[in-house]
């Protein structure tokens, strides 16, 4: 059974279909839920920092990490390499924490606020459905305070932890304090540090030695309060010979006002672990001139031991801005990292995204696939590290990147960079960069294809390889996500 | 002034500005930048994978004694004209010049002023301005096929010294003309810098095709900053061995202004010992309907570091466009390494683009292929290296230079079988 979260489509869902769908151009998620909110005064100091910590009631080492991060933030300043042009968000004109007022815990979906309710069916979220129909425990944010965490109890049989990041904070500060922080330090980059100082909540994910989830476990991240900068922080542990198949899914309301999101993803992938990450994104990229939207500044990581496995797969339609790379420390010997990516822009959207490989250890092997997709005045450009240092012996590295033009005023760029110390290293990179075939276009039409249907089969197949690496649930959404996505972008 | 001592530019602090003015506004702007210039860092993503720290060590100081204890060529049926630490050396020159072939020195005539390419907010561009020893200006005249190629010998000697040269081509229209430079060092010659700079303008449907020879010495500068246009139906071919150098950087910048153009660059790059080579492309397409082709092999062995950066642009409405971008490497040892950065930046649609980068090292069953024929492991790996860098070596069109460049590759890396 396919679960749609993106798209209330029927079971059987026929070209006409589509063809209503397709008529719907407007941004489909663009609303807002009226709930009165506990927000902290805009603008950010060490006070505020204080607030947020009081107000999740934390231990005084979270709030040391904190307050070193705010130092450690003070003194930089905002990357500019990156291929975007954007109006530099204002720090202290956002607010750092607000809250769905009421928080206390749900013992049952009869308790969660009607209101909230409604916003999640609006999204094609029903947890009832969800845990009726299919396997997935979606643990869903909204506006940064975990509403509802369901299938827990399934998971805590089996000693998986899955909770939000304050719970986590909590019940199991052990966990949280071992591991946080070490795959991205507060120093990593301007992002990462403010996400550090001033990150509200998160997912966390537990899965124990030798445990294999049995389910995929999603969360849903939702901007929500207007003017709420969201700064997540998701750690996923996976213990030795542990698999996990994470998926993260985003939407947010139409704004005017720009939105920051700045967040961390963390995992951590020990001896013979696996773990298996997938995002569908589609935050509002903004009008057709480019008014609002969201900037996407992520800083996502894993590392992995020994034969370990990171698996990165990400859609990427949404936001004004993209600056992300999911990147893999290949740590362990015979460790593997993996990137599949499809990166759609249209009108004014800006995306600057790749990936890192680092390689340390012996036999280690990574694979980048990156689709970009270009259309309107969008600019999409692959930016992406291999780097393989003087202990990775046997390292294998292929990466493919190929950029699709859609429209004369787009553009797609390649910036690979390839460092390498060790001479029994393989790598390989390829990129290209073409038009959407007018041949292909003309056949489907010769055969009575619409032009803009055509245009959806043509890219669906063009993205097949990295579409195949989405869990079923996703892969699915993220086709029309691609099609919804490119509407009226052939020129 | 820079208040970090270290960071300011210390290695010309001996050098006079020379009188060469050609293009004074120029002049003046690399001389206002050059006051407070600092040398570049690795934090400068364009040099951030050559140290050039190294440079500050040395105080260059210019000299301008020609003699030497042996003569250069590379092409010996060419017309060739000899410098040394960028002052000419009249008695290794040939006089007479194929007709159509017009040259003239920078240093010490009167001629048209030029409008310079060159940036004189760069450093080693600027520098290039201000210290220039000499410099000349190649014309070729309408509707000439010059026969004879022309061949530009640059040789450093002595220790310390600086040469700051310029060469400036013009291939006018239906010519077509073939040009060698070459850079040498004489023995014993220690810790010299060629800080050269090149401008060519091919002119409507002009054929031109620069073989550009590096065989200077492990302790040797090298720095070329290297400006092409290519007007309408033109070729330009170029051609660039790094067979020797200690720290070398090529910045080689092409503009196809013409529609109709054809562009290819070669390059090869092979190193042993701490040598570094840093190769620096970029093909900027701004006109539609053009092609390019681009091929850098490598080859690093010890502790060598090779860089190879290339850039792609096609520009908005550059419609049609062919750019075919390929960069290959192969590390023989642990301690070598490379850093290769293909970049495609592309702002039209209607293009086929691509780039690829490898870097491998020798297929161990290749050799295992040759060693059950008889052929000892190191014959087997040099047959192997050499055909790696034969594909890029047959693309000289020129025999004479092809063998030089073979038979030196020989000589260094005992290829012989």
């Amino acid at each position: 059974m396919v679960n749609h979260f993106l798209f209330d489509i029927m079971p059987n869902y026929t070209e006409d279909d589509l063809a209503k769908d397709l008529e719907k151009k407007e941004y489909k998620f663009g609303f807002t839920t009226n709930i009165e909110s506990d927000r902290a005064p805009k603008g950010l100091n060490e006070d505020i920092i204080r607030f947020i910590s009081a107000k999740k009631n934390e231990p005084e080492w979270l709030l040391e990490y904190r307050l070193n991060a705010f130092k450690v933030w003070s003194e930089m300043t905002e990357p500019e390499w990156a291929h975007i042009t954007y109006e530099k968000p204002d720090f202290q004109d956002i607010t750092y924490y607000a809250a769905p007022k009421q928080t206390k815990k749900y013992e049952s979906w009869d308790d969660v606020d009607p209101e909230m309710k409604e916003t999640m069916a609006k999204l094609g979220i029903s947890l009832e459905e969800q845990k009726r129909l299919t396997g997935v425990a979606v643990d869903f944010v909204m506006d940064s305070v975990s509403v509802a965490t369901s299938f827990k109890e399934k998971l805590k049989e089996l000693g998986i932890i899955f909770c939000s990041f304050s719970e986590a904070v909590q019940d199991y500060p052990e966990l949280v304090r071992e591991h946080m922080g070490t795959v991205v330090p507060t120093t990593d980059n301007f992002y990462a540090a403010l996400n550090s100082a001033v990150f509200t909540d998160g997912s966390f994910c537990y899965i124990p030695k030798g445990v294999r989830c049995p389910m995929e476990l999603s969360t849903y991240f939702r901007i929500n309060e207007a003017g709420t900068g969201q700064f997540e922080r998701t750690l996923v542990v996976a213990d030795e010979g542990a698999y996990v198949s994470y998926l993260e899914g985003c939407t947010a309301p139409q704004r005017d006002e720009h939105q920051l999101h700045a967040a961390v993803v963390e995992l951590i992938a020990k001896d013979n672990a696996e773990i298996k990450y997938s995002t569908v994104q589609n935050w509002y990229p903004g009008d057709e001139e480019g008014k609002g939207g969201v900037y996407n500044f992520v800083t996502k990581r894993g590392i992995c031991g020994t034969n370990s496995k990171i698996s990165w797969t990400q859609v990427e339609t949404g936001s004004a801005i993209t600056w992300k790379y999911p990147s893999c420390i290949l740590k362990g010997d015979n460790s593997i990292g993996e990137f599949y990516s499809v990166a759609v822009t249209n009108n004014m959207q800006q995306a600057d995204t790749g990936t890192k490989m680092i390689h340390l250890g012996k036999n280690t092997k990574s694979t980048i696939i990156s689709k970009g997709i270009s259309g309107g005045k969008s600019h999409n450009s692959y930016r992406g590290l291999v780097q393989i240092h003087k202990s990775a012996e046997n390292a294998r590295n292929f990466s493919q990147c190929d950029s699709l033009l859609m429209t004369d005023t787009s553009g797609a760029h390649t910036f690979p960079y390839i460092e390498c110390k060790n001479s029994s290293a393989k790598i390989e990179h390829e990129a290209t960069t073409s038009k959407i075939g007018e041949d292909q276009i003309f056949y489907c039409k010769q055969r009575g294809i619409s032009e803009e249907k055509a245009i959806g089969l043509i890219v669906n197949g063009y993205c097949k390889e990295v579409l195949n690496q989405l869990p079923m649930e996703f892969a699915v959404e993220a086709q029309k996500l691609l099609s919804i996505s490119l509407e009226g972008s052939v020129g | 002034m820079s208040t970090d001592s270290n960071k300011g530019i210390k290695f010309t602090e001996q050098l006079q500005s020379t009188a060469i003015n050609i293009d004074p506004d120029l002049k003046k702007r690399a001389n206002d930048f050059l006051k407070d210039a600092e040398l570049p860092t690795t934090r400068n993503e364009a040099w951030k994978y050559t140290r050039l720290a190294k440079l500050n060590k040395v105080a260059f100081v210019q000299n301008e004694d020609t003699s030497l204890s042996r003569s250069f060529e590379i092409d010996r049926e060419a017309c060739r004209i000899t410098f040394v630490n960028g002052n000419l050396a009249t008695n290794l020159s040939d006089l007479k010049l194929p007709e159509g072939v017009n040259i003239v020195r920078l240093r010490g005539n009167q001629h048209e002023q030029f409008k310079l390419k060159t940036n004189p907010e760069e450093l080693f561009g600027a520098i290039n301005l201000s210290y220039l020893s000499d410099g000349i200006y190649i014309h070729v005249s309408k509707k000439v096929k010059v026969d004879q190629p022309i061949e530009i010998i640059h040789v450093l000697k002595g220790s310390d010294v600086i040469s700051n040269f310029k060469t400036i081509i013009k291939a006018e229209e239906f010519s077509q003309v073939n040009i060698i430079q070459g850079f040498f060092a004489e023995d014993g010659a220690s810790s010299c810098f060629m800080n050269n700079s090149l401008e060519i303008d091919v002119m409507d449907n002009a054929i031109l095709s620069l073989d550009k020879i590096q065989d200077e010495n492990k302790e040797a500068f090298h720095i070329s900053n290297e400006m092409i246009d290519q007007q309408k139906d033109s070729t330009f071919t170029i051609n660039t061995h790094t067979l020797n150098g200690g720290l070398v950087r090529n910045n080689l910048n092409i503009r196809v202004l013409g529609t109709n153009c054809s562009t290819n660059l070669f390059g090869t790059y092979l190193l042993n010992g701490r040598q570094h080579v840093d190769n620096h492309t970029v093909v900027d397409h701004k006109v539609p309907h053009c092609e390019s082709n681009e091929l850098y092999k490598g080859v690093m062995n010890d502790q060598s570091t090779g860089v190879f950066n290339g850039k792609v642009f096609v520009r908005e409405d550059a419609q049609k466009i062919n750019a075919f971008q390929s960069n290959a490497n192969i590390l023989l040892s642990d301690t070598a390494s490379i850093n290769s950065k293909p970049e495609l930046e592309i702002y039209a649609d209607d293009v086929k683009c691509s780039h690829g980068s490898t870097t491998g090292q020798l297929d161990e069953e290749a050799i295992y292929y040759l060693q059950t024929r008889g052929i000892s492991k190191t014959s087997a790996r040099n047959l192997l290296i050499r055909a790696f860098v034969e594909e890029v070596l047959e693309n000289i069109a020129n025999e004479n230079v092809r063998q030089f460049t073979e038979s030196r590759l020989n000589d260094r890396f005992n290829w012989a079988l």
